[in-house]
Order: structure tokens, then sequence, then C-alpha cells
């Protein structure tokens, strides 16, 4: 049975229980009692303003949020879309750029190589050099890690970080190269 | 200096590279199709060859660079060493400025792609004495290096080009990613850039009708089987060729190795028992068989370069089996490249596409 106003018939919308003193009561309120007494109710036409304000909160949200953009190679303005579209990457640069994304495609292609084996020019030794040992520290971690030799673990992990991140390319001698090589360990 | 950029002499010296000549003009070319009569597993393997793709350090690949920047790589490699087989001397071709026949004649050599032939970039080919290594420059990727030899010898030529790899390293720096190796424009060559392929002969296993079972294999073993002329042609005579879908993750004495010692013997073998199946089930049959190509070849009027490659392919055959004594094999390969359109058009003067009559004098003097 539907529970009435206390102050009119009006059907209630607040129920309230207090209990004072060990003395338990209870309030039920029509909405206009409700809002008479100080209680926090939506406003009459709240569902359509609630709709219009989520309406301009996401348009809002929009306009403030930047257009999605298209991730393209600094160097030669080369993008991903462009290499699914051709085959072809645009430059050396674009395989740091879109490591992640060529790097997928390169395992698929290579029968699920993707680690280079093989010769490399002299001039890419410290890299290779650096990248082989980070990549030893890297399993030795992870085999600390797991046999919970977490001093060890935490002394590899501090080598990890003295040897830096991103190592990893040796293929940029252009403009780009400089504010490249102090993020990620250019040599070329 | 060309329209396009190109130097018209190169700045080599000759006594670091060798006696450099540059040419758009082809002339006295030789060597590249001569199989020596001693090659190995000649018999079932036509050649050799070993390609490595390698691009420089702060240009774009080929597919996103300007003319300028192409010109620029051009000079670059000109200005470099080359060594190796070069050595004894280079001849540098501003293929940009050959004509249509000249690139025609260099392909049907095996000395450029077909995709260098189409190519509008700037760009040119450095061609050993004795035409048995080449370089493209502004093929897909900066530098396609390139060697070839008769038979089965890819333990050799891989020795050599990476000689001629180590050379170039002095005057031109490589992109290369630890992770990725030897960066290229495709990603399907980045690694090792290695591409090993040789071209077998398959008749006995074409007429035992066995070539999808090679094909099955081949795939197995992830290689790659094409046609006469390797990417995107046809098969022509039952020669094909197979070379290695991957470059990644394998060393590349691992990989050529891996094709000498077990991939190449493999369907060399298979090829082998195919003829000996053949000779044991009706010998008169395959003796018919070869005899009558050579009878045609000996007697055509009119020859069309799939009909030429087709008997000269069955003549092949006879030889290698020793039933056709008269002619070596040495000269049926010197035939099957002196009958393509360009070489043609060289030495007779026919004209490209209307020359059956050329070929086939050619041929019937040739086999007399």
């Amino acid at each position: 049975m539907e529970t009435t106003c206390d102050c009119c018939s009006n059907p209630a919308v607040v129920h309230e229980t207090v209990i004072r003193n060990g003395v338990k009561s209870e309030v039920h309120l029509c909405a206009d009692h409700a809002r008479e007494r100080g209680y926090p109710m939506p406003s009459v036409d709240s569902p359509s303003i609630l709709v219009s304000k989520l309406m301009q909160q996401l348009q809002t949200g929009q306009a403030a949020m930047p257009s999605r953009t298209v991730k393209a190679c600094p160097s030669c303005g080369g993008t991903m879309a462009a290499v699914r579209e051709t085959g072809l990457v645009g430059c050396p640069l674009c395989y740091r750029h879109f490591e992640d994304e060529l790097g997928a495609i390169i395992t698929r292609a290579q029968a699920g190589a993707n680690v280079h084996v093989g010769r490399h020019p002299a001039h890419a030794s410290d890299l290779v050099d650096r990248a082989a040992m980070r990549n030893r520290l890297a399993r030795e971690l992870r085999e600390a890690v797991a046999r919970e030799e977490y001093e060890r673990a935490a002394r590899l992990r501090d080598k990890l970080q003295e040897l830096g991140g991103g190592p990893t390319d040796a293929f940029a001698d252009d403009s780009d190269t400089d504010a490249s090589a102090a993020e990620g360990g250019l040599a070329g | 200096m060309s329209a396009e950029g190109i130097p018209e002499q190169t700045p080599e010296k000759p006594e670091r590279s060798g006696h450099a000549q540059h040419t758009s003009r082809l002339s006295n070319l030789h060597g590249a199709g001569n199989p020596s009569p001693m090659a190995p597993d000649a018999d079932c393997v036509l050649s050799s060859r070993i390609r490595l793709a390698r691009n420089l350090i702060g240009f774009p690949f080929v597919n996103r660079a300007n003319p300028a920047q192409c010109s620029d790589v051009v000079h670059r490699v000109q200005a470099t060493r080359l060594g190796g087989p070069f050595a004894s001397g280079v001849r540098w071709v501003n293929v940009q400025a050959t004509t249509a026949e000249d690139r025609l004649l260099l392909f049907e050599r095996n000395l450029i792609s077909r995709p260098f032939v189409e190519s509008n970039h700037p760009r040119c080919v450095a061609i050993s004495a004795d035409e048995s290594a080449s370089v493209m420059v502004n093929e897909e990727d900066h530098l396609r290096l390139q060697m070839l030899a008769p038979g089965l010898q890819l333990g050799p030529i891989v020795e050599r080009m990476l000689e001629l790899d180590r050379t170039l390293e002095h005057g031109l720096e490589f992109a290369f990613h630890p992770r990725f190796g030897y960066l290229t424009a495709c990603p399907t060559n980045v690694g090792t850039g290695l591409r090993v392929s040789v071209m077998l002969h398959l008749p006995a296993l074409h007429i035992l009708e066995e070539l999808e079972k090679v094909q099955r294999a081949a795939k197995d073993l992830h290689l790659a089987v094409r046609g006469f002329h390797g990417e995107g042609t046809e098969a022509l005579g039952d020669f094909f060729q197979i070379s290695n879908q991957t470059t990644l993750g394998r060393g590349e004495h691992d990989l050529v190795e891996e094709f000498v010692h077990s991939i190449v013997p493999r369907f060399v073998a298979y090829e082998r028992a195919a003829r000996q199946a053949l000779l044991e089930r009706d010998a008169s049959s395959l003796e018919d068989r070869v005899y009558r190509a050579l009878g045609i070849l000996r007697a055509c009027r009119l020859l069309s370069l799939d009909e030429a490659i087709k008997f000269l392919s069955r003549v092949r055959l006879g030889v290698a089996i020793g039933r056709i004594t008269e002619v070596s094999l040495p000269l049926v390969d010197r035939l099957m490249l002196e009958v393509q359109s360009a070489h043609l058009a060289r030495a007779t003067g026919c004209t490209l596409g209307d020359d059956r009559a050329a070929r086939a004098n050619l041929v019937r003097s040739a086999l007399r």
C-alpha cells in the first residue's frame, strides 16, 4: 500500500526513520513538503535538465578534448595508416615512433621471431651491448622475483635503472636526433 | 651532372675500388649468365643468389624520399669504396638515363629487379666486372646488394657478401635497431635483411605431377616459391626460385647453412629420385620427350620466348640425365639467357616483341 505524506494526501517520496533518545519515529513526506522542510530534492524538471546537462558536458568534453589525432612520425610524417596501406615504413625513425605497432606486425610477418640475431654495424656495437645487458638483467630480475630473492631483485632493478630505459636505435642523425637521443639513448 | 642530379662520372678512385666506369649505355656485358661447367649440383640448381637490404641513417626510405634525397643517397653510395667483388672493376649505370631496352637487358641478366626497372626514382646500379655482384641504389631500400653464382654456391657467395657489407660500413652508416636489426622499408625484410634464393630446375617432378607437394613442402619450411625471374613472375620451363620468407631471428650463417645442408639437398634429392623413377618406368618416353625438344629447337623457324624456355628446359633435362650428350649444360643455360627479348634485340637488331624468327635462328645455329 502506498504511503501518503504526513502533511497531505499526496504520495510520500521521502521516508526517514529517526531514533532520538531511544524513541523511534518515522517521517513520510511528499516532494513539496520535503522541499519545504529543507530536504535536498531534485527540481521538478530534473530529468530533462539532467539529460541536457549531460549532453552539454559531453559536448563540452568533446570540445575540450583534442580531436582524435593521428600519430605521425616526427621525422618523415609517416603514419601507421600509411604503413598498413602500402606495406612500407616511411623512415628508420618510424621503427622507434611506432615500435609497438610495428613490433606486432613484424612478429606476425617473421613467423613469431621478434629479436634480431646476427651481425650488426660497428657503429651500433654499444647499443647492441647495452640492449643485451638490459635483456640479461631483466631476465635475472624476473628469476629473482620468482624465487622471492627480493634483495637481489632490488639490486638488479637499480642496475636496470642505471642503464636507462628505451635504448635502442642506431638510426638517426637528422635534426630530430638530439632530442631523441636525450630521451632514448640514440647513437649513430 | 645529369638532369636527375646523378653524376655522369663516378667520384671513386680507381686504386680504391678498381677501374670504375660510369655509363648510361650498356655494351659488352658478359659473364653473369655463363655458368661454370663445374658448378655444384648444376643438374638441378641453375643458380644461387644472396641479397642484402640496407638503408642509410638520416634519410627517409625511398618510398617517402623526394628526388633530391634519392640523388643524395646515390652520391653518397657512389663516393664509397665498394671493395670485394668490385675491387677488380665496377661499372655504374645511371638507370634513369638508360633506354628501356637496356633496363630490360639488366633485368634479364638478373642484375636488377623488376621494380627497379619500372621505378621513377633517381637510381643507379653498380655492376662488378664479372657481373657476379651488383648494388642497386634506391630500389625499395637505399641499397640492395646482390651476389650471383651458378649452381649451388651459397656458402662462398655469402662470405663475399658479408665482406662487401663490412667494406661499405667504413663509408656508410646503416640504419640499425638492436631489436629489429637492420631496418628496411618493408617490415618483412628487417633483421639480417638477407634473402637467400636458389633457382631450381624440377622437370621430372613436373612430369610426375609432384610439384604441388614441392609447394607444400616449401610452405612448411617458410620458403617462398617464385617463377623464373623472381617475385611476381611465372614459372617458365620448370624453373622455380625458392627463398627464405623470414629474415629476423636467425643469423646469416645459420640461414645459409640450412639452405646448403638441408633445404636445397632435400629438393635436389626429390628431383633426382623423380628422374630415376622416370628412367626406370619408361626410359623411351623420357628420351623421346627430350630429343623431340632438341629436334624442334634445331628445326624451328619461329620461336616464342615461352616455347624456347620450355624446350630448352627439356633439353637441359636430357643433358643432366646423360641422354643428350652433344649439348652441354653451360650452352643450354647460356641460350636461356640469350633467347630473352632484350638480349636478342641487342645481339640481332630485331625489334622487341617481333623476335620469334631471330630467336629461332639463334637457337638453331647454336644447337646445330
